[in-house]
Parts: structure tokens; sequence; C-alpha cells
């Protein structure tokens, strides 16, 4: 090799040298749910050390003062309450071939709310209380249930409420597809999206207790721990998947169909870095 | 001839100056058609805008009106917004992670 041609190839070998030193190389990124949950949950008691771990279920009304205590003075009379009693006459009443709701989940659905959204091994996916709700009645022969509407949000509110006070218990079981839809919902979490390049975090991690308009943002940690809520926004009941959805129009972003496959993920995800924060649904919101 | 040149040259100004003023239905259809190819783009990364569905719908009306002017400026307003949110969901393939909480 002649010595010309010799230094431009000396000298970007040690440029490429260089590169290969000055930028270390990103950290292996494994999926830690347990490490996650922890540091989801150190950040919110870090920015908020006054709010006790359990009231961050309340959502806003744990964020101020004021609304925390027109809250206290609405659960006397509850604005959930029609649609708990309409649930919990649902929940028993028999499908037409007699069988019920009850015979669809363990323990007869009582109590069971903390353990959904589960990952179903032998599906591959995740499932969630709607989706659980909805495939009961149609193997029933019973036709299903809009997900953003009054029935189911009867129906998942009469199951929160016999959960009340349970800590959230969901398990990610020993399979890598149960791993990599827990990392698809945290990625949906965080991924901005719609015309407002706002993501799920942008409002419920970096802005909560803030206004928004009219309304103060709920912390992310035990967001669907009161689910489903009775929004005065809406005059009435809405599902997670109301939620979902709604939220995706409000940042000028196309909603996808309740259930998809995103959304049982960023379900299984949020459910599971609250996992130890009591059930309080059915919830109310301003 | 060396003086029709200059009436010569404004004409020809004047005539290129309205055929890019005045669009005309093959002009809007060209542009509706690129709008709904990227916005169709954006649905397969499941990162579709509102806006870019509104747009859309204002041009057909615009369109559908006579008024191709409108309705082209519409659509191609549309397919900004469409491959806007084509840039955003490939770029929030990897920045997402720059707000996780660890």
């Amino acid at each position: 090799m002649r010595l010309e041609s010799a230094i431009p190839f000396a000298s970007a070998a040690l440029a490429l040298a260089v590169l290969a030193f000055a930028a270390p190389a990103p950290a292996a990124d494994t999926v830690d749910p347990v490490k996650d949950a922890k540091a989801f949950q150190k950040f919110f008691t870090d920015k908020f050390p006054k709010v006790k771990l359990n009231d961050f279920v309340n959502g806003p009304y744990s964020m101020n003062e004021d609304l925390h205590r027109q809250w206290e003075e609405k659960e006397q009379f509850p604005p959930y309450e029609f649609s708990l009693e309409a649930g919990r006459e649902m929940f028993t009443k028999p499908f037409k071939n007699g069988k019920s709701y009850e015979d669809c989940f363990p323990n007869k659905g009582i109590g069971i709310r903390q353990n959904y959204p589960y990952f179903d091994e032998k599906e591959g996916k995740v499932v969630t209380l709607e989706l659980a709700l909805n495939r009961c009645r149609e193997a029933n022969g019973e036709p299903a249930f809009s997900y953003v509407k009054d029935e189911m949000a009867a129906l998942t509110a009469y199951m929160a409420f016999t959960s009340r006070g349970k800590p959230m218990d969901i398990k990610i079981p020993n399979d890598p597809r149960a791993l990599e839809a827990y990392e698809k919902g945290k990625e949906y979490f965080y991924t901005r999206r719609g015309q407002l390049n706002f993501s799920c975090a942008t409002c419920h991690v970096q802005s909560p207790g803030e206004r928004i308009r009219a309304e103060v943002l709920a912390p992310a940690l035990g967001i669907l721990n009161a689910m489903p809520i009775y929004r005065s926004e809406w005059s009435g009941m809405g599902t997670t998947s109301r939620r979902f959805t709604t939220c995706n129009s409000q940042i000028r972003g196309v909603p996808l169909t309740p259930q998809d496959d995103e959304y049982r993920n960023v379900e299984y995800y949020l459910s599971y870095v609250s996992n130890g924060l009591p059930i309080s649904g059915p919830g109310a919101r301003p | 001839m060396t003086m029709l040149k200059p009436v010569l040259v404004s004409m020809l100004l004047i005539a290129g100056s309205a055929s890019a003023l005045a669009a005309s239905e093959d002009d809007y259809k060209a542009a509706y058609a690129a709008a709904e190819a990227a916005n169709k783009e954006a649905a397969g990364l499941r990162n579709q805008w509102t806006t870019t569905a509104s747009t859309l719908a204002a041009a057909k009306k615009s369109a559908d009106a006579g008024d191709f002017d409108k309705a082209t400026a519409s659509a191609k307003e549309a397919e900004a917004l469409a491959k806007a949110s084509i840039f955003q969901a490939t770029s929030e393939k990897t920045r997402w992670k720059n707000m996780e909480i660890r």
C-alpha cells in the first residue's frame, strides 16, 4: 500500500474507532416489570410526598384539597350508584340458557376485579375484564355489549365494587409473550400520538395535578383502579375502553377499536405498575 | 419584433400564473389520491390523526361544490398532515423511551 492511499485509510479506521469508543453501547434493554413498578410508584410518591400511596387511586381528588372535600361529599350519594345497582341485577340475572356471568368467572365473579387484566397463555394475549364479560355473553348465546356504553360500565362497576379495597394483583407469567405484551403496553403508554403530539404520559406522568382547561389531570398511578367511572363531563358512566378511546380523540388521534391489542396491552402495563394499590372502583370524576 | 417581445413575455407570464392559480378537477383528484395514500400508510402505523380525516372531508366537500382550488388546497393540507403523522409514528418507535420512568 502506498503511503498516500494508506493515510486516508488509516484516518478512516481511526475515526471509526473513536466513534466506537465515544458512543457507549446502550445498555441492553431487558424488560424488568418489578423494577419498572418500583420506579413508577417512587416517581409519584416523590413528586407528591404529601399524598399517601393508596390515595393515588382517587385520581384528581388526591391532587387537590378542595376537590377532595367535594368528592367526600359526593360519596354520600355517589353518582355511580344507579349503575352499580343495575350491574348487580344484570350480573345475577340468568341468560336465556339458564346460566349467568357467575358461571364464567372464578369465585362466581365476586372479588376478582384486582386480577384483571390477565395474560391468557392459551390465547397468547391479554384478557381484560370487559373482554371476558363479552366472551361470557357470547359463549352463552347473548350478543356482546358495546365496550363504551352503559351496560358494560354497569357490569364492571358491580365487579369492581365487590373487590373494593383489594390490592391490584396483576401477574406476568413466565412466558415471553406475556413480557412482550407488557413491554408493548409500556411503549403505547409513552408513545406520542395525535396532532397534539401527546402520549398518555404527557398528561398523566408529566402533568398530574395540573389543569388542562377546567380539569385536574389524574396521576397514572392507580388510574385504572377506579374504573369504571361516572364522569360529570360525560353525564354518565365510562368504561376503561371509553377512557382510552376518548383520550386518543382528545389529542386528535383516531382511536383504535376498543379491545384492540394495543389497548389490552396498555391496560396490562398500567395495571401491573399499580400493583398493591387498592381497587376503588366504581369511581366518580369531575 | 423587438416591440412585441415584452408583450409576448407578459402574455406568457399571465397565462402561466393563471394556470398555477386555477386548479382543475384532475389536480384535485391527484392531490386527494396522494393524501389518501399517505393516510392509509398512517393507518398501517396505527397512527391516523382526526384532522387528516376532517381535512380530507373538507376537500371532498369543496370538490363537490365545484371549487377545485379550495379542494386541491385542502387535499394538499391533508397529505401534509398524514405525512406528519407518519413521521411521528416512525420517530416515536425509539423516542418513546426518552419519556419512560426508570
